[in-house]
């Protein structure tokens, strides 16, 4: 048979009926031994390496598996979310630190994409100091190294603020010192969870009347003012009730000893870091939003304004929700970075994943595992997030017709 | 630091991945010798232990013990490289084969024989204690709870300290830098009302970075044992047994009063225990896979370990130590030779 023979055949037999000659001159049955061929070599150096691995271990007398998880940690951690003592497992050692990573990374994204679409548009500024200064901002910040900007704030939030015993107080339950922010915290009281679910409701009615209003415009043109609709369900709802029951009880920090005992604490480790993160990410974002709203045509401005739209509503009603389709891909991937560039937490003392990873690494031994576990929590994480950014691209993404 | 850290344990998980088996299943001897050079694991920076000077020579009881067995397999203390170390990279850097020799003030203990690793003799009897600013007005550990707590993540240190305050029922807030450096700063900056590591370290970060060493006090508790020792990998008895009696070699010669100065006049002694000892009688160092003037060559390069002791922490030294459980056994300490011979 010859090769024209083939594509004679393959030409002239309808599709999906093409006569099929098992040969290694058919391009189909050469494209699948190709695949399986680099499908075995893949496979082959991972079974290389994992068993060479495991052949290291088992030489070098280290005990591989994850059967660590379940022994006793043994060490304290300065900062969590869920309750941890030395007695508790590594399992739960793990959980702590994956939970005080999406801490400070989700307040981290919140922050640094309100601080950068604020720079992107100061860069826009027709103000020339504000756009200057927005300029200066971007160009340092995202011009040091981010772990050098942590080392600043967390020095200077250790060594420029006084002791516990010093402490600024700028207001009555308010302290300022080197052991972090203390603020008064809710305490335990029924009260406060009232005022809570009242706030989600606020939230829910809001979302949902904006909606109603959206439709409602479209429909008869009338459209209601929603500012001081959402305002009063949100905060003057659950406010409402707080006052008419007499105020909830509230627990106060106060200095016992030689530190605080009660309220809640922003501690100096997570500052630095949530500072640093969000201000070198919001350095980033700021450009991509400034390209964002660079790429909408002057034209839709023009023709917004001719409308008699006021700057504000042009630039939140008709740049803004074509610059995002823009900016959303490449905010993506500064999301991810903010994400990933918080385990530089281990400079500065703040307890994330890596930093406990390692620590239990250092104690188990079990430097494979560790490392593993590292890579599955981040990559989880970005996955989930990339996943998110993905829906919500969609959604915003040009709908051709 | 991170980085670096982030950088040895991927280091070493690519090592266990990609090395072939035999790599240093063959003894670190032979390695050192063919490289004609010794990679020591040491402390990032401890005074009296082992720091690098402002030209970047290396200095310390722990550097001296490394310089030892230099002397002893390439006699000269010059083809040592020094990899500064973390807590937390120092025992995957020796599995993972990138270091010799750990000699970096590091705690003998059960899960770390068992991990891999091998102990050398002690080199230094510690207790883990803490600092405190005077002005904080504590006298006792005991009055410490709820106390902010700086300490050096991936130790044993950080362990005894969670032991030590559930079994006391206290409460206390750990801040765990790993750079030594950035922990101290915290410290002295006020960012924790409590420093802890071993004691001899804390000695040594007092008089070494406190601006007034005198506004701070240890407190007299201590809160656990630290036999500080060499570690070496496990399975290579030959490199074991060199690193070992080189460390006995350096105690035998201080009970043999043989000492840096007087080592090349002793070559001549009647005593036969100091002849086989510096080589003249006998032929121990065949045993060990070296040559007969091996302890000779230790001696003449660091003296004995009372020197070592007295040069880097003793009471001339900022550190001002106490020989205490570090004295010799015949003067009611820990320090004991096997008899060499």
């Amino acid at each position: 048979m010859s090769d024209s023979n083939v594509t004679v055949t393959k030409a002239a037999a309808p599709p999906g009926q093409a006569a099929f000659h098992l040969s290694i001159n058919n391009p189909v049955v050469r494209a699948i031994l190709a695949q399986l061929g680099v499908a075995l070599a893949v496979a082959l150096v991972a079974w290389y390496l994992v068993g060479n691995t495991m052949d290291n271990l088992a030489r070098l007398s280290i005990a591989s598996g994850f059967g660590f998880l379940d022994r006793e940690a043994g060490f304290q951690i300065g900062e969590t979310l869920i309750e941890f003592g030395p007695q508790d497992h590594y399992s739960t050692a793990f959980l702590v630190g994956i939970l005080n990573t999406l801490k400070v990374s989700g307040i981290g994204i919140l922050l640094a994409t309100l601080l950068g679409v604020v720079l992107g548009i100061a860069r826009l500024s027709s103000n020339w100091l504000v756009a200057r200064i927005a300029a200066f901002y971007v160009e340092t910040v995202r011009n040091v190294p981010l772990l050098l900007q942590l080392f600043l704030w967390y020095g200077l939030l250790t060594e420029g603020l006084p002791g516990p015993r010093q402490a600024l107080s700028p207001l009555p339950g308010i302290f300022l010192s080197n052991r972090g922010l203390k603020l008064p915290a809710p305490a335990d009281d029924p009260i406060w969870a009232w005022v809570a679910a009242l706030f989600g409701l606020g939230v829910i009615l809001t979302l949902v009347i904006t909606a109603w209003n959206a439709k409602r415009q479209a429909a008869t043109g009338k459209r209601l003012s929603m500012l001081p609709i959402g305002l009063g369900l949100i905060l003057g709802l659950p406010l409402s009730v707080l006052l008419a029951s007499g105020g909830g009880a509230i627990d106060m920090p106060v200095l016992q000893g030689f530190n605080f005992r009660g309220g809640m604490t922003l501690s100096p480790e997570f500052a630095a870091l949530l500072f640093g993160l969000v201000i070198y990410t919001a350095a980033f974002i700021g450009e991509i939003v400034r390209s964002g709203i660079l790429a909408v045509p002057k034209g839709q401005t023009e023709a917004a304004t001719a409308l008699g739209l006021t700057r504000g509503q042009v630039l939140r009603l008709v740049v803004l929700p074509q610059a995002l389709r823009v900016i959303i891909p490449p905010t993506t991937s500064q999301f991810l970075n903010l994400t990933k560039n918080s385990s530089l937490a281990v400079a500065i003392g703040y307890p994330d994943f890596v930093s406990i990873a390692n620590t239990t690494i250092n104690q188990t031994g079990q430097a494979v595992e560790g490392v593993l576990a590292i890579m599955a929590a981040y990559l989880v994480i970005s996955l989930s997030l990339s996943f998110l950014m993905n829906w919500y691209n969609s959604r915003v993404a040009l709908v051709e017709r | 630091m991170s980085l670096r850290l982030g950088g040895a344990v991927a280091l070493a998980a690519a090592y266990l991945a990609f090395t072939a088996v035999p790599a240093f299943a063959g003894p670190t001897l032979d390695a050192v010798k063919s490289k004609g050079q010794l990679t020591c694991g040491v402390n990032t920076g401890l005074p009296g232990f082992s720091s690098p000077d402002s030209q970047g020579k290396w200095t310390g009881l722990d550097v001296d013990i490394c310089k030892a067995v230099a002397a002893v397999i390439l006699n000269d203390t010059n083809k040592i490289r020094y990899t500064p170390l973390s807590a937390q990279q120092r025992l995957t850097a020796l599995q993972s084969g990138e270091i010799d020799l750990l000699v970096r003030n590091t705690t003998w203990s059960l899960t770390r024989d068992a991990q891999g690793l091998d102990y050398a003799p002690v080199v230094y009897y510690d207790g883990q204690g803490l600092m405190v600013p005077k002005s904080l007005g504590v006298t006792s550990a005991k009055q410490l709870d709820g106390a902010t707590i700086c300490v050096q993540p991936g130790t044993t240190t950080e362990l005894n300290l969670a032991d030590w305050f559930r079994a006391h029922n206290l409460s206390f807030k750990p801040v765990v830098i790993e750079a030594l450096d950035e922990l101290n700063a915290a410290f002295f900056a006020g960012r924790c009302d409590v420093l802890t590591t071993d004691i001899s370290g804390l000695a040594g970060v007092r008089a070494s970075v406190a601006t007034k060493p005198d506004d701070f006090i240890i407190l007299p508790e201590v809160m656990s044992k630290e036999p500080l020792a060499p570690v070496v990998r496990h399975g290579d008895n030959q490199w074991r047994d060199i690193v070992s009696w080189t460390i006995y070699a350096l105690i035998e010669a201080e009970e043999k009063g043989i000492t840096q100065a007087n080592v090349d006049a002793k070559l001549k002694d009647v005593d036969p225990s100091v002849q086989r000892l510096l080589g003249v009688q006998g032929d121990l160092g065949t045993g060990l896979g070296v040559d007969k003037a091996w302890a000779y060559r230790a001696i003449k390069a660091v003296g004995n370990y009372g020197e070592i002791f007295e040069r880097n922490i003793g009471k001339k030294t900022p550190l001002k130590l106490d020989r205490g459980l570090n004295a010799l056994w015949t003067n009611g300490g820990l320090m004991y030779a096997p008899p060499v011979r």
